[in-house]
């Protein structure tokens, strides 16, 4: 057995149900409670929920707050309104990615919540820490002190309403979050997930994320692990740091430049993206559907004309398709949609088509 | 509780037996199942084609990752489960109603390794 990991705030319900356990980013993680299959369908067709406690809270304040997030985030925080929330990307100064993140401005001014990776909440506060001076900022990690629980699917905004009775914030747009109470405590409900479906997310302390867990479990929300977090993501073409990002892929390979704001005049990483522009991509990532129902597995070699031009960064057959699709970063030259490649699995080369990496097309309220 | 069947030889890895003559029938257990969870794949070996005791012949897919599957007798396939190609989630439904491959042992001694059902209930519980 794994020795020292971290346990969540909800650790015990998950003991309780009887969930298989395993070590996530230092964490013991629920991967199913039952099944993935049913978990993964009951967030497609109904709702589910997650304990993603173990992700990172990171709160930045002061007066240079805005200078200093715009500096080391790609995306645009300019006027920001409060009440938003941002995707994108730390960058290094080669383009890598350190993390991708959301932000969210807070109701205070000159402050922002950056929610990153758990893998990731340790280098990420380095790298913050350290790209801090000259900026009159504070940077405090307060991921110990934060549980989170995703409830995701169509009918979430119902159970926010009628088993919650968090009403106001059912009116909350996509990718908006607003601060309520729960218990008297403080609750930040965002619209936001990593399914492909509408949802939200909360963040509070420990004995309220327990209570909301209870409550949310009593109505028979399905508890749904992190096995089915990721075949849900998947088909909704979403990445996932350390397949489809790391510090050695960027933004632009990775087919994420809509969520990189060139424009800005400064951020970490800029120069390197502008020359990497102007010199043409050399990799890129993309979907792949296999002809076979064979599973594509992250690191598995991608073939062409009898040599490697790609590796698969994750792959499944596919639930709600019932279709064998990777992603996989490519070799630019055989990266257009259509191109006839083929992926190693084990003993034999298995033929596929390149294709979009958006398999499912996500249902978010807008 | 994993369900185990009378009669039955296991190995291991998990997988079981059923002999007649010299021809075994290889599955995987209820354990195995149990463990890998949702089956959404079986990467079976040809007709035809040698197995070796111990040597992997094969693989499932889960939902998450595969597993290899190790024969536990030497010989020759002489059929594969083919309906196993569209519907790899009988092995969850019922692992030992739903056989993988059938072998032609060229040795049948190799079976005297294998435990008997009492023996693999006994081995499960340490697992």
């Amino acid at each position: 057995m794994e020795e020292n990991l971290l346990k969540t705030c909800l650790y015990d319900r998950h003991i309780a149900l009887g969930a298989q356990m395993s070590p996530f980013a230092g964490y013991d993680m629920p991967i199913r409670y039952t099944s993935i299959i049913d978990e993964h369908n009951a967030v497609r067709n109904s709702a589910g929920m997650f304990d993603v406690s173990h992700m990172g809270e990171i709160f930045v304040s002061g007066p240079d707050a805005e200078k200093y997030v715009s500096h080391v985030f790609c995306n645009d925080i300019t006027d920001m309104p409060s009440g938003k929330v941002l995707y994108g990307m730390l960058l290094n100064p080669r383009g890598g990615v350190v993390d991708d993140l959301l932000v969210y401005r807070d109701s205070v001014p000159d402050s922002y919540l950056l929610v990153v990776n758990a893998a990731n909440i340790g280098k990420d506060f380095n790298w913050l820490t350290d790209h801090a001076e000259g900026f009159d900022v504070s940077v405090r990690n307060e991921s110990g002190m934060w549980g989170q629980i995703a409830l995701q699917g169509p009918r979430a905004e119902e159970i926010l309403s009628d088993v919650l009775h968090l009403d106001a914030a059912s009116s909350l747009a996509f990718y908006t979050w607003r601060e309520m109470q729960w218990n008297g405590k403080r609750l930040i409900v965002s619209r936001t997930g990593y399914t492909g479906e509408d949802g939200f997310e909360f963040y509070s302390s420990a004995d309220e994320i327990r209570d909301i867990w209870d409550t949310l479990a009593r109505a028979g929300v399905v508890p749904c692990g992190l096995g089915c977090r990721d075949t849900l993501r998947f088909e909704a073409g979403l990445p996932l740091y350390g397949h489809e990002l790391s510090d050695d892929i960027t933004p632009l390979e990775a087919g994420l430049g809509i969520f990189v704001k060139m424009d800005k005049p400064e951020f970490i990483g800029r120069d390197a993206l502008i020359a990497q522009k102007a010199a043409g991509l050399t990799r890129k990532l993309v979907g792949i559907e296999l002809d076979d129902k064979a599973v594509a597995r992250a690191g598995y070699p991608v073939e062409a004309d009898g040599e490697q031009v790609g590796t698969v960064t994750t792959g499944y057959r596919s639930i709600t398709l019932d279709r064998s699709i990777c992603f996989a970063m490519l070799s630019k030259r055989y990266a257009d949609l259509g191109t006839r490649v083929g992926v190693h699995i084990r003993k034999k080369v298995f033929p596929g088509t390149v294709c979009r990496k958006r398999f499912y097309v996500p249902h978010y309220k807008k | 509780m994993s369900k185990t069947v009378a009669g039955l030889l296991y190995s291991e890895s998990h997988e079981w037996v059923s002999v007649d003559g010299n021809i075994a029938t290889v599955g995987i257990t209820d354990f195995a199942q149990h463990a890998l969870g949702n089956l959404s794949y079986v990467d079976m070996p040809e007709v035809g084609d040698e197995v070796s005791k111990g040597e992997e012949f094969g693989a499932v897919e889960s939902v998450k990752a595969a597993s290899d599957l190790y024969s536990p007798v030497s010989g020759r396939v002489i059929e594969t489960n083919t309906e196993l190609e569209d519907a790899p989630e009988r092995l969850n439904v019922d692992p030992y109603a739903n056989w993988i491959i059938k072998v032609e042992m060229s040795d049948p001694s190799e079976l005297d390794d294998l435990m008997d059902e009492a023996a693999y209930i006994a081995f499960c519980e340490k697992e």
